[in-house]
């Protein structure tokens, strides 16, 4: 009951005038910064983080939330529209969003990142409300063997997502992995793979520059080849109709949008995982368990309701280590701790007590924020709809300009551009040899948490592997995913052992 | 009632906003000014204390209108600073006038232990110290360690279990736990971990066994009384923290501070570098920074120009013998 | 194809072995106490990256995979000339930032695009050509203070920041 003072109390502040301007007006800034390859809402938080000194420390952070929350709605967009993922955490929404979008069913795709997202965010927000400080503690208790496991987890919850070739999708994770460690060795101190001598690779190679590359670039190349100048992107139209019936098929897929905001938001809360891991796993745990799961990846709403519901669980989630125990769960949150720092508040344990003004203030704006950011996406959809309609010589020209502009602003680095526009080509050849690309991209954002968990874990226990399955909780996680991992295996050898049979017979 | 008097509040700072920069462009019309944004180098990641440091200093200058041209800051993390130093020394023959970094002690490590990047901070313009960060030893409430002694009978009774957790190989943490084991003859383990933050949850989350971090770092936890610190690395105590001695009180000569700097491009005109300097003694002086500095106990007085350059060197040579000492050269 | 698929397979799996050599400049072995080293984690992907591009050349010569049975060309004239064409565009573009910036590559690139290879009329082609430049400026520079680069056009904007920043 208590809680519900509160929670009141903080609808009050959120209500006042100033504040409902501001959690609108973020957004609105937010969905646009978010729809925009390249840009996510770190920039738009990192930006706006000098202008909040107008206004006082509790609207300034309702402010930066609503912006963080308007991104991620907008990462959905530029998913579903370009095919290109404009943050690590919308990559999965690409798997299904984009074929519904070819299909000519982009309001179909439109509306269900939008209402899953909805839906993640308010059941993320209801368990920010109820449980905040002991899931922190649940979080404190990850170590660096619990991290490793998770992040195993969400590597076997994409083998599912192999093409048919085996030896090709090893590659294309196995390439991913590798360039994810190009530059620094955090772990020795070292600098490693400076590719070529070239200095520019003295910094790790941004997902994004990989991700713009080969959706943005190589899928562009691959378009136009297959599209024979066929002037037409997609067909797609809205009525209200058409708007209700897809509501209606979207509202079908609730069971799948609860486990993936459960999941998103439990991964979204433990610090360093943040969101991307947690849409990954809601899409692989969604194709296993969903009763069309074989054609995830071709289309299926589903397939777009788990991630998006996921990110958008999981953003909140990474709020709550920020708030409760001044560790950030993803860039952004880092930006607002940092923003938080500056104002002179400090997060940490005590800071639901110094400062329930501005906890519950931001609580109760989160669920404002993300109502108003469903409405916002909901009226906007046949705004995107009519850029989609547009030829696509007009179109093709102004995503690549996009492409490179906004990779160039991701690190502000030329040499990213250049890299990008390699991964371009690169990903258009290879596509057209039946390499799937999505295993590397995944692994580019997955492989350094990994890897220096993984070796943080081993110094810790003397080098002894036993450290991951000895204790209770990456036990059980790593056993999981070892079991997943080697499912395909004991399938392939059940199906050779099949077909074996049947040439005999 | 309170809301419109926040935003009266808001409205004055947007109307004193407006005046400072007017009264800013009349006054300074002749000297040398930024004619383009000012690009401001961050040598470390997002989220990061250096990048929170730049990101205030920005904020500060901005609020005041006390720069023609804004700041856009550039996080450049890679190779431990080497990437962001490479950048600085590139602007030496391009635009040296337009580009200023943040930084912090791998200003000096990281040239030293790659020579390959052909880096030296000698040529670096010295612009101005802003702070000096402490640093202090600390441990988990429920370890029960209450004092420096407690502290090295367990550890030494643990040897190589006792985990010391720190940010990055060969850089400052591990310069202190070096020093640690050496004087109290101990074997503590050290891992590194990407930043201050997760090094504060490793102890927080009692993964890890101590840590040598910033106050700012621990301070959440500090607050909640959930993390004790034990000694300090500084000359005298640090004013936030009585009950901590130095280690110098305590016999082991030893005080180590993480410089906060501002620096130039390599080849900066006069004219700029007295232009940044001035900016930066502006900020230094400012009720936020000297708030801020108060607040994260932070020490060091302002430098600048020439006393900056032969602080650097000075440091630079204790670095040299700290890393040989470790056998990282 | 089926000769593109065996050229791609070899270069990758020299590509593999720049990788693994690259990798082994930090150590690659289990350290004692401390697990795999700095260079472990690559090298050992490099050599499954290896591993799975002679798999591939294997496929490639038993003809089990789809583009090795293939014998339609990779690439088609018409493939080949939109690649040259789009390619070339988006290289020149990136080559001119450089040298004119984005705000002198962009209008061009577009022009070209949508002018030449899109045949649309010459009212469209500068509508959008000049409007771009103006939305990327106040967008990126202004509003987000991402400033893009200028190339050798920089004084032009010397005065565009004095009135906006």
């Amino acid at each position: 009951m208590e809680i519900l003072q509160h929670l009141f109390d903080g609808f009050l502040i959120a209500f006042q005038p100033l504040n409902i301007g501001l959690v609108v007006l973020g957004v609105i800034v937010g969905l646009f910064i978010g729809a925009m390859p390249g840009l996510g809402s770190v920039n738009g938080v990192a930006i706006l983080v000098p202008m909040t000194f107008l206004v006082p420390p509790t609207s300034a952070i309702i402010f930066l939330a609503a912006i963080y929350y308007g991104a991620m709605y907008g990462g959905a967009i530029s998913s579903i529209m370009l095919g290109i993922p404009g943050a690590s955490t919308a990559v999965a929404t690409t798997f299904d969003g984009r074929p519904l979008a070819l299909k000519g069913l982009a309001d179909k795709a439109l509306v269900a990142a939008a209402v899953a997202s909805f839906f993640g965010g308010t059941l993320s927000v209801i368990l920010f409300t109820g449980f905040a400080p002991p899931l922190a503690a649940v979080a404190l208790s990850f170590g660096d063997q619990e991290i490793f496991a998770l992040m195993l987890l969400a590597f076997a919850t994409f083998v599912g997502l192999s093409g048919d070739d085996i030896p090709k999708t090893i590659f294309s994770i196995a390439i991913g992995l590798v360039l994810s460690t190009v530059g620094f060795d955090i772990i020795s101190g070292e600098p490693r793979l400076v590719l070529f001598e070239i200095s520019g690779f003295l910094s790790q190679i941004n997902f994004l520059v990989l991700a713009i590359g080969i959706y943005g670039i190589g899928e562009m190349l691959w378009t136009i080849e297959v599209s024979r100048g066929n002037s037409m992107m997609s067909k797609a139209v809205i009525t209200v109709d058409r708007m209700l019936a897809n509501m209606k098929e979207v509202m079908g897929t609730w069971k799948i949008a609860t486990t993936s905001s459960l999941l998103g938001y439990f991964v979204g809360i433990l610090p360093a995982a943040g969101a991307t891991p947690g849409s990954l796993m809601a899409y692989g745990v969604a194709k296993m368990t969903h009763k069309n799961g074989e054609n995830f990846g071709k289309g299926e709403v589903a397939g777009v309701v788990a991630p998006e519901a996921a990110n958008n669980a999981a953003s909140t989630g990474s709020m709550l280590p920020m708030l409760t125990l001044g560790i950030p769960g993803s860039p952004t949150t880092a930006i607002l701790l940092g923003a938080m720092v500056i104002w002179g508040i400090t997060p940490g344990p005590t800071l639901f007590i110094d400062e329930p003004e501005l906890v519950w203030g931001l609580t109760a704006s989160l669920y404002v924020a993300n109502f108003f950011a469903l409405l916002a996406n909901i009226f906007l959809i046949p705004v995107f709809l009519w850029v989609l309609r547009m030829p696509f010589t007009i179109l093709a020209p102004v995503i690549f300009a996009l492409s490179i502009i906004g990779g160039y602003a991701a690190t502000q680095r030329l040499h990213d551009v250049w890299l990008m526009l390699v991964f371009g080509v690169v990903g258009y050849l290879l596509r057209k040899l039946d390499y799937p690309l999505a295993p590397a991209v995944l692994a580019i954002v997955l492989g350094p948490i990994a890897e220096q968990k993984l070796r943080q874990s081993l110094i810790i226990s003397d080098g002894d592997l036993t450290t991951f399955v000895t204790r209770p909780i990456s036990g059980t996680i790593t056993v999981i995913a070892i079991f997943l991992i080697l499912m395909p295996v004991f399938k392939m050898i059940r199906d050779r052992l099949r077909r074996g049979t049947d040439s005999a017979a | 009632m309170y809301v419109s008097r926040r935003m009266l509040l808001g409205c004055a700072v947007v109307a004193g906003l407006g005046a400072a920069l007017s009264t800013v462009a009349s006054t300074a019309a002749q000297a040398w000014e930024p004619k383009k944004p000012v690009e401001f180098v961050i040598m470390a990641g997002q989220g990061g204390g250096a990048d929170k440091m730049a990101r205030l200093l920005q904020t500060v200058i901005e609020k005041n209108g006390w720069a023609s041209k804004p700041l856009t800051p550039i996080n450049k993390p890679g190779g431990s600073g080497a990437e962001a130093l490479i950048h600085l020394n590139g602007k030496a023959s391009s635009d040296p006038d337009h580009t200023i970094m943040v930084t912090l002690n791998s200003f000096y490590t990281t040239p030293l232990r790659q020579p390959n990047l052909k880096v030296d901070i000698a040529t670096f313009t010295p612009i101005a110290r802003m702070a000096e960060d402490t640093f202090l030893l600390w441990v988990h409430k429920d370890s029960g360690i209450k004092n420096v002694d407690d502290f090295v009978a367990k550890a030494k009774a643990a040897g190589s279990d006792w985990i010391m957790a720190g940010t990055g190989k060969l850089q400052e943490d591990q310069l202190l736990t070096d020093f640690l084991n050496a004087a109290y003859d101990l074997e503590m383990k050290y891992v590194p971990y990407k930043g201050g933050g997760a090094v504060a949850k490793q102890l927080a989350g009692q993964h890890a066994n101590s840590t040598v971090n910033n106050p700012s770092e621990q301070e959440g936890f500090y607050k909640s009384g959930d993390t004790v610190p034990l000694a300090a690395f500084t000359t005298e105590r640090i004013n936030i923290f009585p009950d901590a001695p130095t280690f110098k009180e305590l016999g082991k000569d030893f005080v180590y501070l993480m410089q906060r700097s501002v620096v130039g491009a390599p080849g900066m005109s006069d004219e700029a570098a007295s232009y940044y300097q001035a900016l930066f003694q502006k900020v230094f002086e400012s009720p936020e920074w000297q708030d801020y500095r108060n607040k994260r106990a932070l020490q060091g007085a302002f430098m600048s120009g020439d006393e900056l350059k032969a602080y650097w060197m000075t440091e630079r040579e204790n670095h040299r013998q700290m890393l040989e000492k470790m056998g990282a050269l | 194809m089926r000769r593109a698929e065996i050229t791609t397979a070899v270069l990758l799996a020299a590509f593999s072995i720049y990788l693994m050599w690259k990798s082994a400049e930090l150590p690659i072995g289990w350290l004692p106490e401390e697990g795999p080293g700095g260079g472990a984690f690559p090298f050992w992907l490099a050599v499954i990256m290896l591993g799975s591009c002679i798999w591939i050349i294997v496929n490639w010569f038993r003809r089990s995979s789809p583009p090795s049975q293939s014998s339609e060309p990779f690439m088609d004239n018409y493939a080949v000339k939109r690649f040259a064409l789009v390619g070339g565009g988006v290289t020149a573009m990136i080559g001119l930032i450089h040298i004119l910036g984005v705000f002198g590559s962009l209008p061009l690139f577009l022009i070209y695009y949508i002018r030449f290879l899109g045949r649309h009329s010459w009212a469209t082609t500068l509508a959008i050509a000049l409007s771009a430049p103006v939305v990327v400026f106040f967008f990126f520079d202004v509003a987000l203070r991402i400033i893009m680069p200028k190339g050798y056009l920089e004084p032009l904007f010397l005065p565009l920041y004095d009135i906006f920043l």
